[in-house]
């Protein structure tokens, strides 16, 4: 741990990820918290999710964004984009709801100031794509396989933005459609893709199948839920664009079911969890249900530090079980009887 | 809530970073109609300045995001170093479980977070305008400019007398103290906009500082840019994280280039020139009455900027006095 992060807890005996024995006074250090996710080599399984984590400077001024399995950064477009005008938020029960509109810099601008920037911080970057055509997803996927080998990690197509495409119509929705873009994107870069997907479909595991077989390497499970809030008084929705996606621990039970029903189909697929992750045992849920790793979003919204505490917090939970590697657990869901 | 885990402190050594603390409140008392905090946070007391806010996380059913406060007070010196205070209004659930919360109790704060107001690098007098608890961030202001040696006026504006936060206070703070409410339960009856020309007139301001609702911040940009008097605003947008993530607290804000490009209120601001707020395509376009959001912006499709509009403000004088490149 870099020695400018202070860490003053009294209730915590263990420091840091490379500090000393843990609560229950297992050897939390010699737990291996690594995976391999579809060719990505994760020094964790803890990963910010795109949209949540801005351009990672914004967290990096809490801790040390190389201490994360990786960042995967606000989906990158063709063209620099302002996004949709205020209010693009609605708290929810146990979530929120969001219309943002990618607000982004632009895959040129993103290309020259952003990702320079993580490379120096020491950051495993992992570029999220969006676009609203084919072609604008092959352009931004060829931009980023100019930058230098080796600096972007791996490739998440934004397959599932509710937000961006007419009133609910995503890609994602269209198992033809997302092979088309997976196809388009995977055929221009040579580092591992993962397709992210909405469980706003009739079948996720038809979509999940038709990415894999256009190219996909993974796939990361799930995006936001297309949802809605009204004020009862004003009767304005709460959102300006009147729907947005729902996150937050609201999803959760949503997202993990989506996770092992295309782990049961798909089982060698590897699967990237995101939904309303929040503590250790969320992330050990994910893990079981058929997840190799998770990405955190709207818990960071929260609290800053929740990405680095759950790495922390994961390899603690298997030292005080005797579980020597997080891989371990991966699938492990144990039927009734 | 137990103070047991009081004390725990998270975050980087430099002074410009926000850290997370547990903190113990130290006390809850009425101010009004409004509720004001004060809780031990002493690495946050020690890197606030004027116009930051801190980010509370509330234990309310249901509620997951933490709720933005503006720093009202801080002390550095004396027996009660180390504090912060926060002024609130009970708008909702989160509020109303702070308005509950006991001394002793812990509540986890990050902070300080946002851009300060900047201070003037010149001799100019200074005009603090408020309009309901939006005072809150010009008592800490107020000092930080007197403590430079200049001269300040307030000029503050609510409803009704029970929601004029700090009116001792801001006599205290200031060489004159305006005050509107509009009932006419004290003060001068109307807005702080309506006695805005005869205030600047009075006191020779040559900047000013705002805080309030959104379309008071737009109508007292308007007159000032007007007037080419330069006035920075600390603007109140609905945040989601607080610390920059997220893109929800945008505000349209007018770039050099004349872009108008949405900057995010937590980490951009709070705190922006007023004559560079779009506010003609902000939702809060139509200055209203104190505290009802204006007309909503027109429809958009989120692609690209937002349509220019307006004359370019007098950028120069502007950026003079607030020692800008
Ligand atoms: C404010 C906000 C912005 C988001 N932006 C993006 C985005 O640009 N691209 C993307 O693929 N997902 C985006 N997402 C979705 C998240 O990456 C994630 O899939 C979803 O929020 C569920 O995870 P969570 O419950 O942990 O937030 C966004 C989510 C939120 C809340």
């Amino acid at each position: 741990m870099n020695p400018d992060v202070r860490r003053i807890d009294p209730t915590e005996r263990l420091a840091s990820s490379g500090g000393g024995p843990g609560r229950d006074g297992d050897d939390a250090t010699a737990v291996d918290l690594r995976v391999d996710l579809g060719g990505l080599a994760l020094a964790n399984p803890i990963a910010t999710a795109s949209g949540c984590a801005a351009s990672g400077r914004e967290l990096d001024r809490f801790a040390d964004l190389d201490q994360l399995g990786a960042v995967v950064v606000k989906s990158i477009t063709r063209e620099p984009r302002e996004g949709l005008p205020t209010p693009r938020m609605a708290e929810t029960p146990s979530g929120m709801l969001n219309a943002i509109g990618l607000q982004n810099p632009g895959v040129e601008a993103w290309l020259e100031h952003d990702l320079p920037w993580l490379l120096e911080r020491g950051a495993t970057v992992v570029a999220s794509v969006a676009g609203r055509s084919v072609d604008d997803f092959a352009h931004v996927a060829r931009r980023l396989a100019a930058a230098p080998a080796g600096s972007i990690a791996a490739v998440e197509v934004n397959l599932s933005c509710p937000n961006v495409e007419d009133r609910g119509l995503v890609f994602a929705c269209s198992a033809p459609d997302s092979a088309a873009v997976v196809r388009a994107v995977a055929s221009a870069t040579d580092v591992p893709v993962f397709a992210k997907l909405t469980s706003d479909v009739t079948s996720i595991v038809e979509i999940a199948d038709a990415v894999v077989g256009a190219g996909a390497d993974g796939l990361t499970l799930i995006n936001t839920l297309l949802g809605m809030a009204i004020d009862p008084e004003t009767g304005r929705p709460g959102l300006w664009n009147t729907y947005g996606g729902l996150s937050g621990p609201a999803i959760r039970p949503v997202a993990l079911r989506n996770v092992h029903q295309v782990h049961q189909a798909l089982p060698h697929v590897p699967i990237l969890g995101c939904g309303g992750i929040q503590q250790v045992t969320d992330v050990v849920q994910f893990l079981r249900a058929g997840a190799t790793a998770v990405s955190v979003g709207t818990a960071s919204f929260v609290d800053p530090f929740v990405a680095w505490d759950l790495g922390d917090g994961l390899r603690r939970w298997l030292a005080a079980r005797g579980i020597p590697r997080v891989t371990d657990l991966i699938g492990k869901v144990e039927p009734w009887g | 809530m137990s103070s047991r885990q009081a004390g725990q402190l998270r975050g980087r050594d430099d002074v410009e970073a926000p850290v997370r603390g547990r903190c113990e409140v130290l006390s809850r008392r009425r101010e009004g109609a409004y509720w004001t905090l004060t809780f031990a946070a002493k690495e946050i007391a020690e890197r606030a300045r004027p116009g930051q806010f801190v980010q509370i996380a509330v234990g309310a059913p249901h509620t997951l995001l933490r709720r933005p406060f503006s720093i009202a007070r801080v002390s550095r010196q004396g027996a009660s170093a180390g504090t912060v205070d926060v002024v609130f209004d009970v708008h909702g659930p989160g509020t109303d479980w702070l308005s509950k919360v006991e001394a002793h109790d812990t509540l986890e704060v990050v902070g300080p977070l946002g851009k300060p107001f900047p201070l003037p690098q010149r001799q100019v007098n200074c005009l603090l305008i408020g309009g309901g608890y939006g005072v809150a961030p010009l008592f800490l202001l107020a000092e930080h400019l007197t403590r430079q040696g200049l001269r300040v006026d307030m000029l503050v504006g609510a409803s009704t007398l029970e929601r004029l936060l700090g009116v001792v206070e801001s006599k205290r703070l200031s060489a004159s103290a305006v005050f509107t409410t509009d009932d006419g339960s004290y003060g001068e009856p109307g807005q702080v906009t309506d006695v805005l020309d005869d205030v600047l007139d009075r006191t020779g301001a040559g900047v000013v500082y705002a805080c309030g609702p959104n379309p008071m911040l737009a109508a007292v940009s308007q007159r000032c840019t007007e007037r080419e008097v330069p006035v920075q605003v600390a603007v109140e947008e609905l945040m989601g994280c607080g610390i920059g993530v997220c893109f929800t607290c945008v505000m349209p804000v007018r770039g050099k280039d004349q872009h108008v490009r949405m900057k995010r209120a937590c980490v951009d601001g709070p705190v922006f020139n007023g004559s560079r707020i779009a506010w003609d395509v902000s939702r809060y376009a139509v200055p209203s009455v104190l505290g009802e959001p204006g007309a909503v912006a027109g429809p958009g499709d989120g692609a690209g900027p937002l349509p220019d509009a307006g004359p370019p403000p007098d950028a120069e004088g502007d950026a003079a006095v607030w020692g800008e490149a």
